[in-house]
């Protein structure tokens, strides 16, 4: 048996990381588990967009704005080791149909606190010179940000142990430890790990998880494919992405969508992502997705017709049929907390779900009503939870 | 919309290999389809001036000329009745299998890209996608690279490429050239160049010559190989070039340009002996070759079952018919060994009767080869203490110009132990090469001065969803066929 | 097999040669030859800088691995210059987008 800490962390991608790094913050102590290294699972396979302008209104977004601050504020001084820039987005609409939706919909961000202003042709062709001549107006949102999110990851993990916390690296969970109802540990290949919380942030992994716990989180994969071009000049200054956009992140549609969000990077390529479809953890290429991607993003910016892509690489969203993250503790399994679902904003959501998570774990009340993603949600415990219960403590 | 040529075997790669393959599968009454990235056949080994100026002579001068245009002929022949499609000048950058159906109709795609998008070039054949029953995969392999201060200096070259620089344009990259590295492709180079004119200032091998007595016998089974032995000594004694082993460059000297190297004794580890420094001055170019890393995206990408071969490198596993682990997919030459032109034609053969469905017949002279091969690639290791000959600020990926620093950094502070999560933390191998160069000595990094890298590291490195870089508009105008 | 042929030197009276510019400037190369080879044989052994360092790159690989010769062709950005064989009146510019300078 290893040593017991106030908190087992399951994952080690951003949201692991903060939550170890937040809870570290606390006092308390901590051990974080991987199956592989830091930042080996959805977040190293996505973007790094902190984004307001793509949010519903209601719990999703005031998790994004409370985060936001965690960014600018708790986590201000370590901004470099990430690479955070305040890149502000730019969504454009060109066709009259997009333009009145985007119009309602800033407004309605507007009356949420969200600071938007609307571009008129010239302003866009003003901020974003390359965009397409079909574009009949945009909407900037400069709140809108990025971060390296392997980065954000590894150094989360690494400034969680220089304040004491464990990481230990190679180490799948493969069932629980129970007292009672009560989760108090974890199994793995390198023994048993004791905590008096244990919090899943296994991302898309993390339904597998909560199946081991005798828990019904349902946490599902959502593809997406993102293309990287060649080296160049600066040519597209911020976030830029379809009016359209909007309507496909909080879709329930299982077939293959993509919008693009075309940005440039400091490292000169641009990045033009991205896909989303359900089709399980299938990792082929499709040729289908990377015709979309290249469709849609010589659509906003036609001089990208004449551009190379280098490569392209693909991640799983982990999302929930709700499409809101899963955050807190367990009722169903008493000692189990989770922090999973977030989807294509985990990124983003991060460091705000670490810090509330945090919070909770040391018994304060959380900045925020983490009521909404309560993981109860999802109804009783499974009915298969016996078997795990005697495998995890055989 | 791209136009869509079918056959029953597709080839990649027109060097020996591909070009053996190609010639054996139709020979075996397949219709054949080889593309290649070059303007002509020849792949590496057979590479040669342009034809359109320089038309095909004799395969004087030239080790393994003959075997060249008896499978020339034989391909052009086939190419005159109709039974091989060659397609030059383009690069396939994604192959997928149409569906994972086994039998007769395992079906495979080749999406392809022209090599150089230059409207004067743009010859005959434009992009085409390719389709076939089976496919064999022959693309070669690249010199492997170690960097040490100063490599990323304008005039440091790959061994091979300055080898290929002389075939391809019959003059030579530089004046006084110093070569390094380890095996005996390092002869063959140095000899060229001081044929050409170049004065070889020295060839510095970091093994040691006793390092071949324990392989003896298997170089014994390879008689050829010792005939082109001595032919190199014969060459190197007329030239005086001081072929020094246990010997290495630590550092290339120059501010915007080659200028010099320093260099250094070493034991058997690759550890510098204090004392034995000295500097070449006057150097304008420099070629570096520590062996060979074969081209492995492709076969990558259809998850073939991989091994470590004795050099080191990450190669596709292959039954005596060359068949990968996925049925209908063979692969031949480098990719399944480096081992030379010679066995890269033998498998080559093998491959493509096999996916033409005839006969293969176990072959010694394979065996000899390998054998011969791996006794080399055991004498001519890559030195385990190489990452001391590294400074801090030695730039590693060359492309996003990561140094040994920021490796190291992240290795020690973030936990990064393979390639993956050294590219995620650091860039190496995100740049235009997409960690071709780069990809061995960070694998070699991320597991710690004198660990061999794994597979699992390497093929992180070596994992490339496009092949090649190909246009947005072309991957715009993509038919829609699959999923 | 045509090899290596030593003692071959073109200038801009040998008949057949082929006339390029760099930069705006004229260069005499060799039927065949490609641009990486071209420029080698004209004095210019960088072309590029890279985009951090602003060092300086010419030919490594040789053989359209490493992208270190990147150049722009007829307008053409990033053409792998070992590659593309140099044709009469093709002008090479050697100061790909993505850079801030040249050599
Ligand atoms: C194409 C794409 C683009 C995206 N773009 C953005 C964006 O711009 N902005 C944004 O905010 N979000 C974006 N996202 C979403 C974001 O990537 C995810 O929401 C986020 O990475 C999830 O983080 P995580 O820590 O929950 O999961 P992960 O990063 O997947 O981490 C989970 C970890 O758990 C480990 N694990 C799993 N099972 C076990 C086990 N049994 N035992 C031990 N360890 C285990 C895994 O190894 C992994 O390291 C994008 C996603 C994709 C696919
Ligand atoms: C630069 C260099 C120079 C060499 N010179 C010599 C020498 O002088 N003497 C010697 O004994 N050995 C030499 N070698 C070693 C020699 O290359 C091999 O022994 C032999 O050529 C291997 O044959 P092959 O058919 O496996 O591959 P190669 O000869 O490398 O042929 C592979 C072919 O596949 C093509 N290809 C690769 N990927 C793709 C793709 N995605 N799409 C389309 N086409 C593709 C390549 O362009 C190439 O034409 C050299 C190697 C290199 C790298
Ligand atoms: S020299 Fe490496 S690609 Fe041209």
């Amino acid at each position: 048996m290893n040593s017991a800490s106030d908190v087992l962390v399951i994952g080690a991608g951003v949201i692991g990381a903060a939550t170890a790094y937040f809870a570290a913050q606390q006092g308390l102590t901590v051990t974080v588990l991987d199956k592989g290294l830091p930042a080996s699972g959805t977040s190293s396979a996505c973007e790094g967009n902190i984004l307001v302008s793509d949010k519903e209104l209601g719990p999703e977004l005031e998790l994004t704005r409370y985060s936001l601050g965690v960014w600018h504020g708790d986590l201000a001084e370590h901004k470099r080791l990430w690479e955070f820039e305040s890149k502000g987005g730019i969504i454009v609409a060109s066709r009259e149909s997009s333009l009145a939706s985007l119009n309602r919909v800033m407004a309605a961000q507007a009356r949420y606190g969200v600071v938007v202003e609307k571009l008129d042709p010239d302003t866009l062709r003003n901020a974003e010179p390359n965009i397409t001549p079909d574009a009949l107006g945009g909407a900037s949102y400069p709140e809108d940000c990025q971060v390296q999110p392997m980065l954000v990851a590894a150094h989360l993990v690494r400034l969680a142990t220089d304040a004491g916390a464990r990481f230990v690296a190679d180490t799948p969970v493969t069932g629980f430890l129970r007292s009672g109802d009560r989760i108090t540990g974890v199994r793995t290949p390198r023994g048993d790990f004791s905590a008096g919380a244990v919090v899943n942030c296994a991302g898309t992994w993390a339904g597998e998880l909560a199946a081991l716990a005798g828990v019904n989180v349902p946490v599902l994969p959502r593809r997406g494919f993102v293309m990287v071009t060649e080296p160049l000049p600066p040519m597209v200054h911020h976030k830029v992405y379809a009016a359209e956009y909007i309507d496909n992140v909080g879709s329930s549609d299982a077939g293959l969508q993509a919008s693009p969000v075309v940005e440039g990077t400091p490292s000169g390529t641009i990045l033009i992502g991205s896909t989303r479809e359900r089709v399980g953890f299938d990792r082929t290429v499709s040729t289908n997705a990377l015709r979309l991607l290249a469709e849609n993003a010589v659509a906003l910016f036609p001089f990208l017709e004449h551009v190379k892509a280098i490569r392209h690489y693909h991640g799983f969203r982990p999302y929930c049929p709700d499409h809101l993250p899963v955050i807190g503790h367990d009722e169903r399994a008493p000692g189990l907390w989770h922090a999973a679902g977030h989807e294509g904003a985990g990124i983003g959501l991060s460091a705000g779900t670490g810090k509330l998570l945090a919070q909770a774990l040391s018994g304060q009340a959380p900045d925020l009503d983490l009521s909404p993603f309560a993981p109860a949600r999802f109804g009783e415990r499974k009915e298969n939870s016996t078997t795990h219960r005697e495998e995890a403590t055989a | 919309m791209t136009p869509i040529v079918s056959a029953d075997v597709a080839v990649v790669g027109a060097g020996p290999a591909g070009l053996a393959a190609a010639v054996a599968a139709a020979e075996s009454g397949a219709a054949v389809v080889l593309v290649d990235a070059g303007a002509q056949p020849g792949g590496q080994f057979w590479r040669h001036r342009p034809e359109t100026v320089v038309p095909e002579q004799e395969g004087k001068g030239h080790h393994g000329g003959r075997t060249y245009l008896d499978l020339r002929a034989r391909f052009d022949a086939a190419r005159g009745r109709g039974r091989i499609t060659y397609l030059p000048g383009l690069q396939v950058w994604m192959a997928q299998q149409l569906h994972p159906v086994q039998g007769d109709d395992a079906g495979f795609t080749l999406r392809t890209t022209p090599t150089a998008a230059v409207a004067a070039l743009e010859a005959s054949v434009g992009t085409q996608t390719v389709v076939a029953r089976r496919l064999v995969l022959c693309p070669g392999g690249y010199d492997r690279q170690l960097p040490v201060p100063g490599w990323d200096l304008p005039g440091v070259m790959a061994a091979g490429g300055i080898q290929a620089f002389i075939k391809a344009n019959g003059i030579l990259p530089g004046k006084r050239f110093v070569i390094a590295g380890t095996g005996p492709f390092l002869l063959p180079v140095a000899a060229n160049i001081a044929e050409a004119g170049g004065k070889v200032l020295a060839v510095l091998e970091s093994s040691s010559p006793t390092a071949w007595l324990p392989h003896l016998r298997a170089a014994a089974g390879v008689p050829e190989k010792a005939l082109e032995g001595a032919e190199y000594a014969a060459v190197f004694a007329r030239h005086r070039i001081p072929y020094r082993t246990r010997s290495i460059v630590t550092e290339v000297l120059g501010t915007d340009h080659v200028s010099g190297v320093r260099t250094a004794r070493v034991d058997a580890d690759g550890r510098v002996r204090p004392g034995t420094e000295r500097a070449y001055e006057d150097v304008d170019v420099v070629g570096f070759g520590w062996g060979f890393t074969p081209q492995m995206e492709l076969p990558l990408s259809f998850g073939v079952q991989t091994r470590l071969d004795a050099d080191g490198s990450l190669v596709g596993v292959v039954d005596e018919r060359q068949q990968s682990s996925v049925p209908g997919l063979f692969l031949a030459g480098e990719v399944t060994g480096v081992g030379g032109a010679t066995l890269a034609v033998l498998e080559g053969l093998a491959a493509g009767t096999a996916a033409a469905g005839g006969t293969v017949l176990p072959e010694k002279t394979a065996a000899r080869h390998r054998r011969f091969a791996e006794a080399m690639h055991r004498a001519h290791p890559v030195p385990p203490a190489w990452q001391d000959w590294l400074v801090p600020e030695t730039i590693v990926c060359r492309c996003e110009e990561v140094t040994a620093r920021q490796l190291t950094d992240a290795r020690e502070s973030l936990g990064a132990r393979d390639t993956r999560t050294l590219k995620s933390f650091t860039r190496a191998g995100m740049g235009w090469c997409q960690g071709r160069v780069c990809g061995f000595a960070a694998a070699c990094i991320g597991a710690g001065s004198g660990v061999a890298p794994t597979a699992e590291s390497l093929s992180g490195s070596a994992k490339r969803p496009l092949a090649a870089p190909v246009g947005i508009g072309e991957l715009a105008a993509l038919e829609t066929t699959d999923n | 097999m045509s090899t290596h042929s030593s003692g071959e030197t073109w200038s801009v009276n040998t008949p057949g040669a082929v006339n390029v510019s760099f930069d705006g400037r004229p260069l005499v190369a060799v039927p065949g030859q490609n641009i990486g080879a071209a420029l080698v044989s004209n004095g210019i052994t960088a072309w590029r800088s890279t985009r951090k360092n602003a060092r300086p790159r010419g030919l490594f690989c040789g053989i359209g691995v490493c992208f270190d010769c990147l150049v722009t062709v007829d307008g053409e950005a990033n053409q792998r210059a070992c590659l593309v064989e140099v044709q009469e009146g093709m002008e090479i510019e050697g100061s790909c987008p993505d850079q801030g300078g040249r050599a």
